[in-house]
């Protein structure tokens, strides 16, 4: 990873909709620079996406989501990278992380109704032969998603002119 | 009731601060995204504001000694070694005090009379000359220019000195103009001061945030100045801590003693809480190397270079900024007063800057524009201004 790929995510993870031309001024370095460094960043796939945050709660939409704490028994030729990506095959699941501690795989999933997602650890998640026990939690309420922090408060507190 | 005979002639006469007045517009309009900061956007680092719950959890609500806590005064002795190259005693040469801000006005009043002369030079930050007009001295402005990329000059500083000078504010890093001294420049400064004999008052609050790889210089470090200079410098800017008003000024010990008993009748000591932050700022600066300043550096810095460039691309004229978070570019061909450009701006754009003018009559021709804010908010205010560009042409 070079300096300006460095400060180039630097950047794009405080506003990835910057226009390329003033993401490069930023950068202290040309409009060619920046795009070619971008370019590789994408192709080595350190940026995998360009998403918004988004607050659902302030959608009509109908949304369930829950964390599930999954423990699995690792098998021959089925270690937990194998058993991970059984599980993060199906399109309900929206993260997927191998963790420490006394569960084997957090598991973020998202559903329309509760139905749904309870249909979803009885039936396709607890039903995979190397998956041990599970425990659901699901998600009240989001206060803070990637830094952002879902509050309707402008946080600046500054006065708008100081000496 | 007139209060004219009952108030103090020489401070009723000192303008309110042209700043002040252009507040007082800006935060009537809504929508406004404000280049007018003269505060960091970040918010004080979390271990330094758990340092001072603790302190008071911890019952510590007491005075501390007038020049403020040895352990902190230790730590800024330590600190401006370290990063300054500054040496001071903390013992007998540092006072804490309540912001940079009573650290210029005790510093001024330990040293002004009547008649004396203390150099300004300007464009700088406003409150150094109505220090010395409120301590009774007079003080005399010297004019920095863009060409001289808004330096110092030994020559202009020479030209400056009378039998009546006492001393001199050094303003560097500068605020409003991003200005720097490099060493050399300093060097310069120091001859004169060694041959004149005049006192030097380093303002060095901006240090911290000079770009290009460059470290702050205390004047104090150079050779022979110590026993020539009052070192200003705080917390607010470099850690994030402008609410907190906790700042020092170290100077050789008779000074400092004069200092510090202005200080010790006026202020007593700064408040408790805000010495405890500080501390701790400075004790994890010392294991971390300074990481939290590091961390708001670079990203001032990538702020930095887009306002220049876009300025430029603008058609602005803007000198290069190599300290604090001010960006300082012409307007002159707009055919527009600093005022009237930013009042416009403001109206008809929602963007808040400052007039050049509320730092000095010679800023007219300029405008500050503060970059302490995040690269959304820069962008958009950077569109606005090019559109409101657009439009006087």
């Amino acid at each position: 990873m070079t300096e300006l790929e460095s400060t180039l995510l630097d950047i794009m993870q405080e506003d990835c909709r910057l226009p390329l031309e003033k993401m490069a001024r930023a950068a202290g370095v040309s409009l060619t620079e920046a795009a070619e460094a971008i370019d590789r960043l994408e192709q080595e796939r350190v940026i995998l996406r360009y998403a918004p945050t988004i607050n659902w709660d302030k959608t009509d939409r109908e949304r369930v989501e829950a964390m599930i704490e999954v423990r699995v028994q690792p098998q021959r030729e089925m270690g937990f990278d194998a058993m991970a990506k059984r599980i993060y095959v199906f399109d309900e699941v929206k993260s997927v992380y191998l963790m420490s501690g006394s569960y084997d795989l957090l598991v973020l999933v998202e559903a329309r109704t509760l139905k749904e997602l309870a249909l979803f650890v009885s039936e396709k998640l607890s039903t995979l032969e190397a998956v041990t026990g599970t425990a659901t939690s699901f998600v009240l309420k989001r206060y803070k998603e990637d830094g952002v922090i879902f509050d309707d408060e402008e946080d600046d507190q500054r006065l708008v002119i100081t000496p | 009731m007139n209060y004219d005979r009952y108030l103090n002639r020489k401070i009723a006469a000192v303008p309110p601060s042209g700043i002040r007045r252009f507040f007082d517009l800006a935060s009537t309009m809504k929508g406004t995204i404000s280049l007018g900061v003269g505060e960091p956007d970040f918010v004080t680092p979390y271990h330094i504001r758990s340092a001072a719950i603790d302190s008071l959890n911890n019952g510590e609500t007491q005075y501390t000694a007038n020049r403020g806590l040895l352990t902190l005064r230790r730590e800024i002795a330590y600190y401006l070694h370290r990063r300054f190259g500054s040496t001071y005693d903390p013992e007998k040469e540092i006072v804490v005090t309540v912001g940079a801000s009573e650290a210029i006005d005790t510093a001024i009043r330990a040293l002004a009379e009547p008649g004396d002369e203390i150099l300004v030079p300007e464009p700088s930050y406003v409150s150094y000359s109505p220090s010395v007009i409120f301590a009774g001295g007079t003080p005399v402005p010297i004019v920095t220019t863009v060409e001289n990329g808004f330096r110092l000059t030994a020559e202009q500083l020479r030209a400056a000195i009378t039998p009546r000078t006492k001393a001199l504010i050094l303003p560097y890093p500068n605020n409003p103009t991003g200005a720097i001294m490099e060493r050399e420049d300093l060097e310069a400064i120091a001859a004169v001061v060694r041959e004149k004999e005049i006192l030097v008052l380093s303002d060095e609050i901006y240090g911290e945030l000079t770009y290009g790889g460059r470290q702050p210089i205390g004047f104090a470090s150079l050779p022979g100045m110590h026993d020539y200079t009052v070192t200003i410098n705080c917390f607010s800017k470099s850690f994030a801590m402008t609410g907190w008003r906790v700042g020092y000024v170290c100077a050789p010990a008779p000074l400092a003693e004069v200092i510090n008993k202005i200080h010790q009748y006026a202020i007593l000591c700064a408040p408790r809480q805000g010495q405890a932050a500080a501390l701790e700022a400075l004790r994890r600066g010392r294991e971390d190397d300074y990481e939290d300043i590091r961390h708001m550096r670079e990203s001032y810095d990538r702020r930095r270079r887009l306002m220049v460039d876009s300025f430029r691309q603008m058609g602005l004229e803007c000198f290069e900024p190599l300290g604090a978070f001010y960006v300082f570019p012409s307007i002159a061909k707009t055919g527009l007063s600093s005022e009237e450009f930013c009042r416009r701006l403001l109206n008809e754009k929602q963007v808040a800057c400052v007039p050049g003018t509320a730092f000095a009559p010679s800023g007219e021709g300029h405008i500050r524009c503060s970059y302490a804010t995040g690269l959304t908010k820069l962008n958009i205010a950077l569109e606005r201004m090019e559109a409101f560009l657009k439009e006087l042409a």
